[in-house]
């Protein structure tokens, strides 16, 4: 079994036979930005662009300008989509339409044993943010990859004989949904599910109807608001989480309330994930095979273990063990909007390329907005006499996620740089609080 | 059962609709902490993308405090095109039309 589609299981042989069919149907290239929605056509797209020696790009946003930067670091990159686009400049692909019946049965009943693939054949690369506006590429090699999902399922329990079926809130394009809710089923004999459930009945929905044991693989703002939502939560066997903090209250409140497990992921885009704990057991977090931390400054280091090049952690760990750590919050740059990572200085980066403006900075609030899911934004100030809000925005679109559009954004003669040229936060955040209009009752 | 498809071929008097629509303006406003007084949200301006400007994070936001008020559970497929959250007033009428509360 390899996936569950709308309830319906998809067999080896048919998943097979997608691959080698979509395989054989790209066109001349080397790169494909594997854009589609359905988990299970990602997953086709995956294996096709594996088995076929292409090169995958999973960049960090859709942005039109992030990809004009893929395409100058890939100029013959196709965009794989299995949705209605245009490809925002590359050349598109759209996912075969299911075969007809008669010919995809045919195909099924060939023989032909799973492709092995080199375990040093680049799977492809991830991208993240960098501080000069270019998106900076990861290596991600196919036998490291395998080789971590494999022990993370051992450390959840999936090795066992069980088939699990694996439901995920998260995209497969950035790498915890890669490895937890793509890879792992994949190179662990269990059921991934072409679903991406948004809202919190679907996920109660898509999750009733899978065959136990299941999982669910998702984030801190998911799980909030499935268990605030009211709906009627389904038995679960088990809950993942990762991407962003998970409050102890939360932890507790959807272990209690689904009677299972819940384990929290740490990790980034360079690395993968590289720890694991139990939030309701331990605020302590224990490291994959081979992992180490080593501080600098304010910072850390990890190396070793499946991480394919050393790389500067983003938030301050304690280290309590040879493979134990404690989250100390993020090294001030860092900007994590429910999930999505980006950096101050990515950020600014962009806000001053956009014609119009001459002066701006994103910064983040003293006091962040007390939501229902919990989920703070960063404000920036600019300097922009020729443009307007709209104007502004719409530009900033072009170039960033969405997520990361400043609340507030203000408009302002002169950013408040001190003698240094730096920007002291609390001046910012003063200007940022005598922009809000009083509300009314 | 019947009293509620009784609902979806009345519509609300003028009034309620004005008392609905500022409620869940406020609604919004007070849960996105946004920048604006609920009456600054034109009925028709779009809530998704452009217009309002809204994204993923907030629409998830949105379906959590108007099941909680309304007892509305939003369902992709009952999305229609978006159709929902076009505007405040398709989502007043969404809600008009489905909720238990």
């Amino acid at each position: 079994m390899v996936a569950y589609r709308g309830g319906a299981p998809v067999l080896v042989p048919e998943f097979l036979s997608d691959v080698r069919h979509l395989a054989r149907s790209f066109p001349p290239c080397t790169h494909v930005l594997n854009a589609c929605a359905d988990r299970y056509h990602f997953t086709v797209g995956l294996s096709a662009a594996l088995l076929s020696g292409r090169v995958s790009l999973f960049p960090s946003s859709q942005a039109p300008e992030m990809l004009r930067q893929l395409s100058a670091f890939a100029p013959d990159a196709i965009w794989l989509t299995d949705e209605n686009g245009s490809g925002n400049g590359l050349p598109c692909m759209t996912y075969p339409r299911e075969r007809a019946a008669a010919s995809a049965a045919a195909a099924r009943c060939q023989p032909g044993a799973a492709p092995q693939i080199d375990e040093s054949q680049l799977l492809g690369y991830v991208f993240t943010s960098g501080s000069t506006g270019t998106p900076l590429p990861y290596r991600k090699t196919f036998g490291r990859l395998i080789g971590c999902v494999h022990e993370q399922a051992r450390r959840l329990g999936l090795s066992g004989a069980a088939r699990w079926a694996i439901l995920a809130t998260v995209p497969p394009q950035h790498m915890y949904g890669l490895e937890a809710s793509v890879l792992l089923p994949l190179a662990s004999g269990h059921a991934l599910c072409g679903e991406r459930p948004f809202y919190p009945a679907d996920i109660a929905a898509d999750l009733e109807r899978l065959p136990r044991p299941r999982a669910l693989i998702s984030t801190p703002v998911h799980l909030r608001a499935l268990l605030g939502s009211g709906v009627a939560l389904p038995a679960v066997d088990l809950i993942l989480c990762s991407t962003a903090p998970l409050s102890q209250q939360l932890a507790k409140e959807a272990e209690s309330r689904f009677r299972t497990r819940l384990l929290e992921i740490y990790g980034s885009t360079e690395t993968g994930q590289i720890a694991l704990r139990r939030p309701t057991q331990t605020a302590e977090w224990r490291l994959w095979p081979g992992v180490s931390l080593e501080p600098e400054g304010e910072s850390t280091w990890a190396r070793g273990g499946h991480i394919e090049q050393p790389t500067r952690l983003q938030d301050v760990l304690e280290r309590t063990g040879t493979d134990r750590f404690m989250l100390h919050g993020r090294v001030s740059d860092l900007v994590n909007i429910a999930g999505k990572r980006s950096s101050l200085a990515y950020l600014n980066h962009q806000l001053n390329s956009i014609p119009g403006v001459e002066d701006g900075a994103f910064f983040h609030l003293e006091e962040p907005c007390d939501s229902h899911t919990g989920v703070a934004r960063v404000a920036a100030c600019v300097v922009a006499p020729s443009l307007d809000a709209a104007r502004l925005l719409a530009a900033l679109r072009e170039r960033i996620d969405a997520v990361f559009l400043p609340r507030p954004l203000v408009f302002v003669a002169q950013l408040p740089r001190n003698g240094t040229g730096k920007l002291p936060l609390a001046t910012l955040s003063s200007l940022a609080a005598q922009a809000k209009p009083a509300t009314t009752a | 059962m019947s009293d509620h498809v009784a609902s979806l071929r009345q519509p609300s008097a003028p009034a309620d609709a004005d008392t609905l629509t500022a409620e869940v303006a406020g609604l919004i406003v007070q849960a996105l902490n946004l920048e604006l007084s609920p009456g600054e949200i034109a009925p028709d301006q779009p809530l998704y993308g452009e217009g309002l400007g809204l994204d993923s994070i907030d629409i998830l936001e949105i379906a959590l405090v108007v099941s909680k008020q309304y007892g509305v559970q939003l369902r992709a497929d009952s999305e229609e095109n978006g159709r929902i959250f076009g505007s405040l007033r398709q989502l007043v009428d969404y809600i008009t039309a489905h909720r238990t509360k």
